[in-house]
């Protein structure tokens, strides 16, 4: 063996311990770690999650961050948005929101992709659901770091 | 008249006539039981769904909503809503249901396209009837007299009180409550009115 192979299994042997060494301990810190699952084994079932109570109507809740969607302040049961109808829209629309006394549609809403000004609801913001969402009782999966915009400004 | 024979014979017939009666009256007892058992059978909601345009249509849809499934487990049936309680309207429903049987024979809503196709006018029908009778169906359940505007929702009680007052009825603000919405922008300026279909 000359010096520069013996050199070379030398490195190669302790390479091979230095990941050993690391994947035990990375394998050790995975174990303290759960998954949302919590600690159960993957063969193990996992049990049903509660049900979650929708909130009943409340006034406009405030937004969490800056350009958030607003919420949906009231339950949406059997309101239909179908390619053929959209119930938000007898509530929300220019036409009906005064007298509803409801929010109205923002006007950014009848922008098309393209930035031109539609005559009625821009097809890509049809589907209301898709942006604003109703609230039930859930804390928050992940914690996060969001402000509204008034707190930015401080 | 003195003869012994005539008198059995005035006898006879006035047993007769008695007879005639009594049979004629159990009869119509059973025939007026049977007639109201047939009519019964129609009404629920077993009945309808023996017709797969129903099944396979307005049933599938109405199976996720507030009146098939809720918290209390109370329920309306095709004919709670769609059926008059009383029985002159419920036998003039009846007979206005004959023109269904005949598209059923003719198929004219055997695809779920065709049914759709006529979805507009089918409902525009349901609309124009629960109007015009103030909304009878939902009021057999659900009494304008009896709501305690306090304990609904933020949005129901001021869209109740004020639509009561402007004599608006159910049907004016709650469509589609049980099947999906028709395309209803093919409705004329006066029918959108008629049906408060405004936005
Ligand atoms: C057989 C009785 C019955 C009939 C007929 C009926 N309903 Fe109902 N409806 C109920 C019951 C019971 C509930 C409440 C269920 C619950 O919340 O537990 C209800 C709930 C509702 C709700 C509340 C929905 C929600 O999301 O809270 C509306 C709106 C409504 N009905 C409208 C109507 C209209 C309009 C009609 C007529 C087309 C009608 N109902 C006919 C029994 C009936
Ligand atoms: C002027 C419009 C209007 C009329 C007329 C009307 N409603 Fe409502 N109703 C509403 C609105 C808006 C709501 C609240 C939001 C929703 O559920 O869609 C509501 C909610 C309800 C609710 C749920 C109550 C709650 O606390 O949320 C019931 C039940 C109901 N309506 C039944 C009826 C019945 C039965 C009639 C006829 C006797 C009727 N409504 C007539 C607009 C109306
Ligand atoms: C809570 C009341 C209610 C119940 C229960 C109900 N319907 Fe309806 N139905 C309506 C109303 C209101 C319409 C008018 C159209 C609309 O607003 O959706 C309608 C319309 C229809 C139409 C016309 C087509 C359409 O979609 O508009 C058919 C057919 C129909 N219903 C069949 C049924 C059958 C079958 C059942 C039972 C599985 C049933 N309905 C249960 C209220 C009800």
């Amino acid at each position: 063996m000359t010096y520069k192979t013996r050199k070379a299994a030398l490195l190669k042997t302790s390479g091979i311990t230095l990941g050993l060494v690391l994947s035990l301990v990375a394998a050790n810190s995975w174990a303290g770690l759960s998954s949302l699952r919590g600690e159960a084994s993957i063969e193990s079932g996992s049990n049903a999650p509660d049900v979650k109570r929708e909130h009943a109507d409340s006034p406009p809740i405030e937004r969490n961050y800056f350009q958030q969607p607003p919420l949906i302040p009231h339950r949406i049961r059997e309101y239909q948005i179908t390619l053929r109808n959209n119930k938000c829209l007898s509530c929300h629309s220019w036409k009906t929101y005064k007298k509803a006394k409801a929010t109205k549609i923002s006007q950014t809403h009848f922008d098309d992709r393209d930035g031109n000004a539609q005559t009625s609801l821009a097809a890509r913001r049809y589907f209301c659901t898709q942006c604003h969402v109703p609230q039930v009782d859930a804390p928050p999966l992940v914690g996060n770091a969001f402000l509204p915009v008034e707190e930015l400004s401080k | 008249m003195t003869t012994p024979t005539n008198g059995k014979k005035g006898f006879l017939s006035r047993r007769s006539v008695k007879a005639v009666l009594i049979i004629g009256f159990v009869l119509g007892i059973l025939f007026w039981g049977a007639f109201n058992t047939a009519l019964e059978l129609t009404n629920t909601e077993t009945f309808c769904l023996s017709c797969h345009e129903m099944k396979d249509n307005v049933y599938q849809e109405y199976r996720n909503t507030i009146h098939y499934s809720n918290r209390t487990g109370v329920r309306a049936t095709c004919p709670d809503c769609h059926v008059p309680k009383d029985w002159t309207h419920k036998i003039i429903r009846k007979i206005q249901a004959s023109n269904e049987l005949y598209h059923k024979a003719l198929g004219t809503i055997n695809t779920r396209e065709k049914f759709e196709g006529k979805r507009l006018e089918l409902a525009k029908h349901e609309w124009r009837r629960m109007k015009k009778v103030d909304s009878r169906e939902c009021r057999n359940c659900h009494s304008y007299d009896y709501m305690d505007y306090t304990m609904q929702s933020r949005r129901a009680s001021p869209q109740h009180i004020d639509g009561f007052n402007e004599g608006k009825t159910c049907i004016d603000c709650h469509k589609g409550i049980a099947h999906q919405m028709p395309d209803t922008s093919e409705l004329s300026k006066e029918e959108r009115e008629e049906f408060n279909l405004e936005q």
